[in-house]
């Protein structure tokens, strides 16, 4: 069976990456991978081939993760890439996002599930409109952790006051943001030749704060779900139907926001049937408390009735039962929303029919405020809408549970999900 | 014995997250089983998420007819101590009707011809959800797979226009013709593979262990001599050395190590101090940068 310290060392720390094409985001991540040697031989070998090829006179490393064809002809990142590299004390998922305005979509992807997130910004252009757009989308993710990383700072002479104006700017926007938990660090830094990622530089005599690296060390990996009420979405009802266990209901699923234990008071939602908890299984044995996080069968007192896209929580702890939605969602099709239009919404593990009643405003991602009444949301952009719900689905805002407090929209013509929405 | 809390394990937790969605989402699913680590791991967070009661889809192994013989014999055994469906089908069949070609050559390989077998399959059966044990770290075009990938009538994979997978929510739908590729294990790294064989005392094929075999050197690689699938030149000499394998794919392009990890807390130990990764041992993956995005696009797993 598992020891504790087996089950620390399991624990990641994830990290997204941001900021506008040619920041510097692949480099970043291969430079972090090759100064932990983290890259194999036989990859270093592959990248020190390629870019004498290519005829540079470094070693490219973006060849580290841009693993697509299309990508490495174009020199861009077009999809996100999930890397894994471990120091002697944690273990590290950085996704390397696409800084291309076109990929956006892909950029949420790789975010949404980080709980750190590096915005490159190229030190000889400041802050530009792509940076503005990631460091708002990190805002409305509320990503706790972000690193501006002022990247190139080879190619202005490790100038301080560049880095200070960009500092500012930085410092001016986050305070006209709505999230206020952010830590914000910044770290001058050349991911080319490895100025402040792993070993502290000798041409930035005037910063004297720490690495990158030591920087995400210090980190705490946490699960996605904040701390708040425990919610259990029902995945899939368990009945083997064997001798054995011939009467065995068990409901499958994954507890987010809070722990829950045998003998805990329950509703049953949407039907608000109470049981307790009688057993908490996981594979073939008992536990009496499972936290939060956990993949588990749990088994009910009464015989109630559960399925798929029910939930279980604690009585006195219910979420919202709504039939109408308020959120703010990331459109990510190329066919815009209208208002009035439908959709599939998959709201965890739960589905419905959902149409949208109001699109009240567009957000302007320059925190510049927003436009009112618009007749459409385009691709990348962000706006507040009202859903109407062909059912009710069981919702928490975002601000309280990420897992609960976010949904998809999915096109039912072709079947793609469009838009992430985040429940006010 | 029940007083006890669970500990999380994010990486377990979130592949019986994924096991229990297809369950839920599709009507035939099916686990694609290799008989290599990663299937095995597969099968054994399958039971997880769905103990007391049985896998409820079956295993599908795509035999090239040259997989190694431990393989095959444990394929067997554990699909009956599991009780559940082994569906079995062979690119040899392929190769006798004519429908592909069999490579030659030095280099000649079935791994290729895999792809048109298991297409075949996934016709013949109706399968809508593939379950596989590819993981991002394996390989660079890999690491931009979801978790749940979809792949068109001919299975093919479109990967620059990838749906985005926000959060853990998981979408599945897909027309009539198109399946889903399913990678419970992605955010695994090969240690946390084997790291969790060693925890959960899972058993594996021998040929995963140090042993002594008939092997030859070429291209710095090392290669079986035991068995008449690999060619071998004259010239080439046939060497006794211990060895072990790090994947077991089709042992014309799988190559093997020298070690002398005889159990699982050395082979986790010798994992975790390697300089060369795990497909530096897989030919095929050698042909050039870009082979495996061109054998996904096809269709491969
Ligand atoms: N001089 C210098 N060049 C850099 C530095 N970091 C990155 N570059 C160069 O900038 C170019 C773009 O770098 P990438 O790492 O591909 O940029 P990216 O942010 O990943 O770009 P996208 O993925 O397309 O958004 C490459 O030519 C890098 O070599 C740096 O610190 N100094
Ligand atoms: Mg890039």
């Amino acid at each position: 069976m598992a020891n504790s310290e087996q089950l620390i060392k399991m624990k990641v720390l994830k990290i997204a990456t941001a900021g506008s094409v040619d920041d510097g985001k692949s480099t970043l991540i291969g430079r972090i991978l090759y100064d932990t040697k983290s890259l194999t031989d036989d990859k270093l070998e592959a990248i020190e081939e390629k870019s004498r090829q290519r005829g540079f006179d470094y070693l490219d490393f973006s060849l580290a993760t841009d693993g697509l064809v299309a990508e490495r002809e174009q020199g861009i990142t077009i999809d996100v890439a999930h890397i894994y590299f471990s120091t002697p004390s944690k273990s590290f998922i950085i996704a390397d996002t696409p800084g291309h305005i076109e990929y956006t979509r892909n950029m949420v992807t790789g975010a949404s599930t980080a709980q750190a997130s590096i915005v490159l910004i190229d030190a000889r252009n400041g802050v530009i409109e792509q940076t503005y757009r990631h460091f708002f989308i990190n805002n409305l993710l509320r990503i706790k952790d972000v690193v501006i990383a002022v990247n190139k700072m080879d190619l202005v002479d490790f100038s301080e006051e560049k880095f200070n104006a960009i500092k500012k700017e930085i410092e001016f926007i986050a305070s006209k943001s709505g999230y206020r938990g952010q830590n914000l660090t910044f770290i001058p830094m050349s991911a080319l030749q490895g100025d402040n990622v792993v070993h502290k530089s000798e041409n930035t005599p005037w910063y004297k704060g720490e690495t990158l690296m030591h920087h995400l060390e210090k980190l705490e990996p946490e699960d996605i779900s904040e701390i708040s009420q425990a919610r259990f979405p029902v995945q899939t009802v368990i009945r083997p139907k064997t001798e054995q266990y011939h009467d065995f209901r068990g409901y499958a699923g994954k507890i987010y926001g809070g722990d829950l234990s045998v003998g805990d008071e329950v509703a049953v939602l949407p039907s608000q049937t109470k049981s307790k908890i009688k057993t908490i299984n996981f594979f073939d044995k008992e536990f009496e408390t499972a936290k939060r996080g956990s993949s588990v069968t749990i088994t009910l007192e009464d015989n109630v009735n559960v399925s798929r896209g029910d939930m279980l929580v604690k009585v006195n702890e219910e979420p919202t039962i709504a039939k109408q939605l308020d959120a703010t969602i990331c459109w990510m099709d190329k066919e815009p929303l209208k208002a009035s239009q439908k959709y599939y919404i998959k709201h965890g593990v739960n589905d419905a029919q959902a149409k949208i009643t109001k699109l009240s405003s567009i957000i302007n991602t320059d925190f510049s405020g927003i436009e009112e009444n618009p007749s459409e949301l385009v691709l990348n952009q962000i706006g507040d809408i009202q859903l109407k719900l062909s059912k009710p689905l069981l919702v928490d805002s975002y601000s309280d549970n990420k897992s609960n407090g976010s949904f998809i929209l999915i096109d039912s013509k072709t079947n793609s999900t469009v838009g992430v929405g985040f429940i006010k | 014995m029940s007083n006890k809390t669970i500990q999380v394990d994010a990486l377990e937790s979130e592949a019986i997250y994924i096991f229990r969605e297809v369950v839920a989402q599709f009507e035939k699913p099916v686990l694609l089983f290799s008989g290599g680590k990663d299937s095995i791991t597969l099968v054994r967070l399958a039971q997880k998420a769905f103990y007391p009661a049985k896998i409820p889809f079956p295993l599908m192994h795509i035999d090239t007819g040259h997989n190694f013989p431990e393989t095959i014999e444990f394929r067997d055994r554990l699909a009956k101590e599991l009780g559940v469906e082994l569906i079995v089908r062979n690119v040899q069949d392929n190769i006798d009707s004519g429908r592909v070609k069999e490579e030659t050559g030095r280099y000649a390989s079935r791994n290729m011809l895999q792809t048109e077998t298991l297409l075949d399959a996934i016709e013949e059966f109706g399968f809508d959800a593939c379950i596989g044990g590819a993981r991002r770290d394996e390989e660079k075009a890999r690491a931009k797979e979801r978790i749940f990938s979809v792949r068109d009538d001919f299975g093919q994979w479109d990967e620059k226009n990838q749906r985005p997978e926000v959060f853990d929510m998981l979408n599945g739908k897909i027309d009539l013709g198109q399946n889903v590729r399913v990678f419970p294990i992605s955010n695994w790294t090969e240690l946390d593979v084997w790291s969790y064989i060693e925890q959960e005392d899972i058993e594996i094929p021998s040929i995963y262990f140090a042993h002594k075999r008939k092997v030859f050197v070429r291209d710095g690689m090392i290669w079986s001599a035991d068995d008449e699938v690999v060619f071998r030149d004259k010239e080439e000499e046939v060497l006794e050395k211990m060895v072990r394998f790090r994947t077991v794919g089709d042992m014309s392009c799988t190559a093997a190590v020298l070690s002398d990890a005889v159990d699982i807390a050395k082979v986790v130990e010798e994992i975790r101090d390697s300089s060369i990764s795990e497909r530096g041992a897989r030919i095929d993956d050698k042909r050039s940068e870009a082979a495996m995005e061109k054998r996904k696009q096809q269709g491969y797993f």
